[in-house]
């Protein structure tokens, strides 16, 4: 038996094979359990170590070779697929009570798997393909055989695809500078290639247009759980580059560039997100500003700031769920997710609003949720640089917090249109979602026993 | 013998062209189909003939898909224009026109960039994917965003044929050229056609 056997080609024969189900419920429960296993499995048990119970002795090999390559998985990789597979359990449970299993389990594990291939694949430039892969799956996940494509959609395929030969090429471009290293021009063209190729694929400014417009035109829940997962993975990815080649990790102008670009996401985001009206878009710009909040964590270029990337994995994908299953509950009873639709929800669906507005506030960084202790320690590490910066980072902030203030103030207007309340399944998952929020914010340290040892995943940044 | 390859780079170069100018779907793909035919040629120059060929039964396989899925859809969708987008064809042949300056203007830097390679090699695989790159910004037609981005995979393989052979990472771009034409195909039909009016009555 073999780590990649397990976390990758097990979930996506899981996925292939509930393709077959039909019944909602079970598709649910069969996505949630497995993953939930699948996560405890990462938790528990040690990749590549003796594993002894007893005088039963055990080892989970860490690689598998295919086609004169290999998927391999380290024992640092057992906390990153812990949070992958829990976070995930907690999105295919969510998916039951708005009748979308049937569209995100298959999809959405294999998915997954195709995410953890990628973070495995050795060379780990291949990794760009894997992704490929999963976006193309998305599609019909996010778009559903009676619904026209939009040009969210669109754009979504052409700028991930546009990323693949960019990384690719790169890629070949960069192993050419470390035999000659001397070769400014070569490094130049090599590194513009690089940050042409992730610009597309983290949607880095300013081409995330695509994520607002996909958030109208697919389902909220589909489409959050594309911008937790993604971006994650795209990251870790982009973690391999600089750890990977020292001249990347080495340069003060490269680290300048990823620190800005993060800047003009946070603030561009937030700015766009304090005069919106549609909660599906206000959640595509949180998103948005926390890819920019991660490419600022990685320019610091210190292992505080690698940490602080890291730390951001559990909230952010705990907020994003929250937001996305309430943001669901709300639509599925109002005619449209804009405001002149939403207002006076809170007085029926209390637990799915107060979903919505806390998620929205833990992003935006509002003390005792779960964002605000990583939003401090950013913004006391980017302070430490320059005050100004840390300026305009608080500008991004209060853009996000006045979206989510706009927010609340339009869901807890009086309305008599409101006849249905949340069903009791949804108001746990959103209550036991909540409460997550609230205990990272006041207990920081409670998720660290998940994310210490993810910087060991990176030979040289974690040092 | 060396005039074969910049033979291959003319027939990419009018099937590239054609594509951009093309606004009847069987000629589009009649053209992406010749087009994979020059790829393969230009990838034999550099891998054995059982690997390269994968390419060309992918990229027929991958046109075989989306004309499937065309073939099966009533003329009236294919009518829907766009009137957002530039559509005069000297406009079109100019823009064309401007990508191949600007390969030939980049074929002796890439030249000394991946040294080894020969002019047509190079030249062909700029051409796709600049052309590649120039029809998805004119366009925001499914079928016609698809053959953009094969265009442009198509001409990153060719160039990308040449530094690597991994047969893994043959496969695993051939899986990226089906799965583009099947979401293609997806997306083209993901809109309900009207029901028939006999089947109404019926």
């Amino acid at each position: 038996m073999s780590a990649p056997l397990l976390w990758i080609f097990l979930p996506l024969s899981i996925g292939a094979a509930s393709l077959l189900i039909r019944r909602e419920r079970s598709l649910s429960m069969i996505g949630g359990v497995s993953a939930a296993m699948l996560s405890v499995l990462a938790f528990v048990i040690p990749i590549d170590e003796a594993l002894s119970i007893g005088s039963f002795s055990f080892k989970l090999a860490g690689s598998v070779i295919i086609l004169g390559r290999s998927l391999t998985l380290q024992p640092a990789h057992g906390s990153l697929l812990a949070i992958l597979y829990g976070l995930a359990a907690m999105w295919f449970f969510g998916a039951q009570t708005l009748g979308l299993a049937r569209r995100l389990v298959p999809m959405g594990l294999a998915i997954l798997a195709l995410l953890v291939a990628a973070i495995a694949v050795r060379p780990f430039l291949f990794a760009s393909v894997f992704i490929e892969i999963a976006v193309l799956l998305s599609v019909p996940m996010l778009v559903a055989p009676f619904q026209k494509p939009g040009r969210g959609i669109l754009r979504y395929v052409a700028f991930q695809t546009i990323a693949v030969p960019l990384i690719l090429f790169a890629g070949w471009l960069l192993s050419g500078v470390e035999t000659s290293p001397g070769d400014v021009e070569l490094t130049a063209a090599a590194t513009a290639i690089l940050a042409l190729g992730f610009a597309f694929l983290l949607a880095i400014f300013p081409l995330y247009t695509w994520i607002p417009m996909l958030t109208e035109e697919a389902h909220p829940y589909l489409v959050g759980f594309l911008l937790w997962v993604l971006p994650q993975t795209t990251a870790l990815f982009a973690i391999g580059f600089l750890d990977r080649y020292p001249f990347l990790r080495l340069s003060a102008d490269l680290m300048t560039l990823l620190r800005d670009a993060g800047l003009l996401m946070a603030v561009t985001a937030g700015l766009w997100a304090a005069f919106q009206r549609h909660l599906g878009r206000l959640m595509a710009y949180a998103a948005i500003a926390e890819t920019g909040f991660l490419l600022i964590a990685l320019g610091l270029g210190t292992s505080e700031g690698i940490q602080l990337a890291f730390m951001q994995i559990i909230p952010r994908g705990l907020g994003l769920t929250v937001w996305a299953l309430s943001l669901s509950v709300i639509q599925a009873r109002a005619a449209s997710p804009r405001f002149v639709d939403v207002q006076g929800a809170a007085r029926a669906l209390p637990i799915a609003s107060a979903g919505i507005a806390l998620a929205h506030l833990s992003a935006a960084g509002l003390p005792l949720l779960a964002g605000f202790p990583i939003r401090m320690a950013l913004l006391e590490s980017l302070s430490r640089e320059s005050i100004g910066l840390a300026i305009w980072l608080l500008v991004g902030l209060l853009g996000l917090m006045t979206g989510a203030v706009r927010t609340l103030a339009v869901i807890v207007l009086p309305s008599e249109k409101w006849d249905q309340r949340e069903t009791y399944f949804q108001a746990i998952l959103i209550g036991l979602g909540v409460l997550a929020l609230f205990i990272l914010g006041l207990f920081p340290q409670a998720a660290n026993f998940l994310t210490t040892d993810l910087p060991a995943l990176f030979q040289n940044l974690g040092q | 013998m060396t005039l074969i390859p910049y033979i291959v780079l003319a027939l990419l170069l009018v099937t590239s062209v054609g594509l951009l100018l093309s606004r009847d779907w069987r000629w589009s793909l009649g053209l992406l189909a010749a087009q994979y035919l020059g790829m393969f040629y230009l990838i034999t120059l550099h891998w054995p003939f059982s690997l390269a060929s994968v390419k060309l039964v992918t990229g027929w396989m991958a046109s075989a898909t989306i004309g499937v899925t065309r073939l099966g859809m009533s003329e009236n969708e294919a009518e829907q224009e766009e009137s957002s987008w530039p559509r005069g064809r000297l406009f079109r042949l100019f823009a064309a026109a401007i990508v191949i300056v600007l390969v030939v203007a980049t074929t002796p830097k890439v030249e000394t960039l991946i040294p080894g390679i020969s002019r047509p090699v190079i030249a062909g695989a700029l051409t796709l994917a600049g052309m590649g790159i120039l029809l998805l910004g004119l366009t925001a037609d499914p079928l016609r965003i698809t053959l953009g981005l094969l265009t442009l995979l198509a001409g990153f393989e060719i160039l990308y044929a040449t530094v690597e052979t991994s047969i893994l990472l043959a496969g695993l771009l051939s899986i990226v050229n089906l799965g583009l034409a099947l979401v293609g195909a997806y997306l083209m039909t993901a809109a309900p056609e009207e029901e028939p009016e006999e089947d109404i009555l019926a």
